[in-house]
């Protein structure tokens, strides 16, 4: 194997790597979301640490393959695309981390019912689905994604208004809605990058971007 | 670089249809096809022995000094077939100039090299041949290195600027296509990097068709890319399309250096 296709390996490695740590913390988020569970939370904010590091790690990686070997088609959209995958899988992080945070700030349960576990599901799936996507070169699979993408908001909407009524009718739960509130939020952004990943993936299997489908046809002279 | 979204606005130059090229019992070229736009740069690529020098030599008939050769099919300039429709060789090959791999200058001054190629068509004013030899240095970025000494001998110069005086040699006649055959691989890259800067500015008034092993340079200086293989052409396209992606697997293949 040439020393080029090794380190495209050690790229996808390493982006598979980061997609493991980040499924790894969202299951922990959930979790510690459910149970209350402070020792799970202390746990997904220690592996946020290791995201960080493979970020700058895989950063450089593709920078030296840009200088060094002038990549071209399907190199250089697999390496151009990592170069927006590796900070989407960051951002997955660092949005766990802020709902581990509040886990500490949203008991006793205020919502009735599964929606905030649903959501969190739902999340999980789309993450896990868009990296099955990534590893298996998998066209519909990603298309599946960004189409998902549209139920979490949904769902995202029907918890918000079931916050705000909450806090109307008890001025007590106000605390604990406003966390929740952006918990949800945070959940929703994780969706967000599930289909930005799912957009990338597209781009290096089809090689045309897949992002702003309204846009088609009008490209920017 | 070419917007894929906008269509083309340049006329066709070169128009290649159904050629063949032998030499003696072996084909060397197979069925090639393609247009070749004014204005714009075309790069062929393609692994050694693809054909790629032999099809630029063909637009300047430079082929006809052996009896061995035959072509079939059509190569149109503006429409008039350059070996069926009449035209005369020489003046052929001052509409469609050529640039070599290896600078390959007179054993004369820089001033009578440049000078040549006008005096053949009977330039004899010395004032008007001045002119021709600085606007022609101008163009090929070269008047101010060798404005002081074009009484000195050309092979004196360094690789570079003898391949830019090639280039000025070749711009002197006013061609109107140039057909560049690895102009670059004896260069250093700060020779290389004005030589496709000087390949930039010129498309602005010449169709330049150049062959390179370079791919690199292919995607620097080039609008289209054609990718030959075995004689064929496997693909031709915009530059940004072919680098970024291409149709065939080959072209893929050949550009990540995975090819054979």
């Amino acid at each position: 194997m040439r020393s080029f296709d090794t380190e495209l390996k050690n790229l996808r490695d390493g982006i598979m790597a980061m997609a493991g740590i980040a499924e790894e913390m969202i299951e922990l988020t959930i979790q510690a979301l459910a149970e209350r569970a402070s020792a799970k939370a202390e746990q997904v904010q220690a592996l946020d640490r290791q995201l960080d590091e493979w970020e700058l790690k895989l950063d450089q990686l593709c920078i030296d393959l840009l200088a060094l070997h002038a990549p071209a088609a399907r190199d250089l959209r697999l390496i151009a695309s990592s170069l927006k995958i590796v900070p989407e899988l960051e951002r997955v992080g660092d949005h766990c981390c802020n709902i581990a945070r509040r886990t500490a700030f949203v008991h006793p349960p205020i919502l009735a019912g599964d929606s905030l576990e649903q959501l969190g599901a739902r999340t999980r799936s789309m993450i896990r689905r868009a990296v099955d996507a990534f590893v298996g070169h998998d066209a519909p699979l990603a298309h599946a994604v960004i189409q998902s993408d549209d139920e979490v908001d949904e769902l995202y909407g029907q918890i918000y208004r079931e916050l705000l009524r909450l806090m109307l009718a008890d001025p007590l739960c106000i605390e604990r809605a406003s966390h929740l509130i952006l918990v949800i939020k945070n959940w929703e952004r994780i969706a967000d990058q599930a289909t930005n990943i799912a957009e990338e993936v597209l781009y290096i299997l089809e090689g045309r971007s897949a992002k702003h489908p309204y846009l088609r046809g009008n490209a920017v002279e | 670089m070419l917007n894929p979204q906008i269509p083309e606005t340049k006329p066709v130059k070169l128009a290649v249809r159904g050629m063949n090229f032998w030499y003696g019992e072996k084909k060397i070229l197979h069925d090639l096809s393609m247009d070749i736009h004014a204005e714009r740069a075309t790069a062929i690529i393609g692994p050694s022995g693809c054909g790629k020098s032999t099809f630029l030599k063909c637009f300047n008939r430079i082929h006809e000094v052996s009896s061995q050769v035959r072509v079939t099919g059509d190569m149109l300039m503006d429409g008039v077939d350059i070996n069926r429709g009449g035209i005369d060789q020489v003046d052929l090959r001052r509409r469609v100039g050529m640039v070599f791999q290896k600078p390959n200058p007179f054993p004369r001054s820089i001033y009578e090299n440049v000078a040549f190629g006008p005096r053949l068509f009977g330039v004899r004013d010395r004032a008007t041949l001045d002119d021709l030899v600085e606007d022609a240095l101008r163009k090929a970025a070269l008047w101010d290195e060798v404005k002081d000494r074009l009484k000195d001998s050309a092979t004196g110069m360094s690789g570079g600027q003898q391949q830019r005086l090639c280039i000025a040699r070749a711009l002197a006649v006013h061609p109107e296509v140039l057909l560049m055959d690895e102009p670059c691989s004896a260069l250093d890259p700060i020779a290389t990097s004005k030589i496709e800067e000087l390949i930039f500015e010129l498309k602005d008034s010449l169709t330049i068709v150049i062959v390179t092993h370079n791919m690199q340079q292919a995607a620097r200086v080039s609008d289209y890319t054609a990718f030959f293989w075995l004689g064929k052409m496997v693909e031709m396209d915009l530059t940004e399309r072919i680098f970024t992606t291409p149709r065939e697997r080959m072209t893929e293949d050949y550009i990540t250096g995975r090819f054979g």
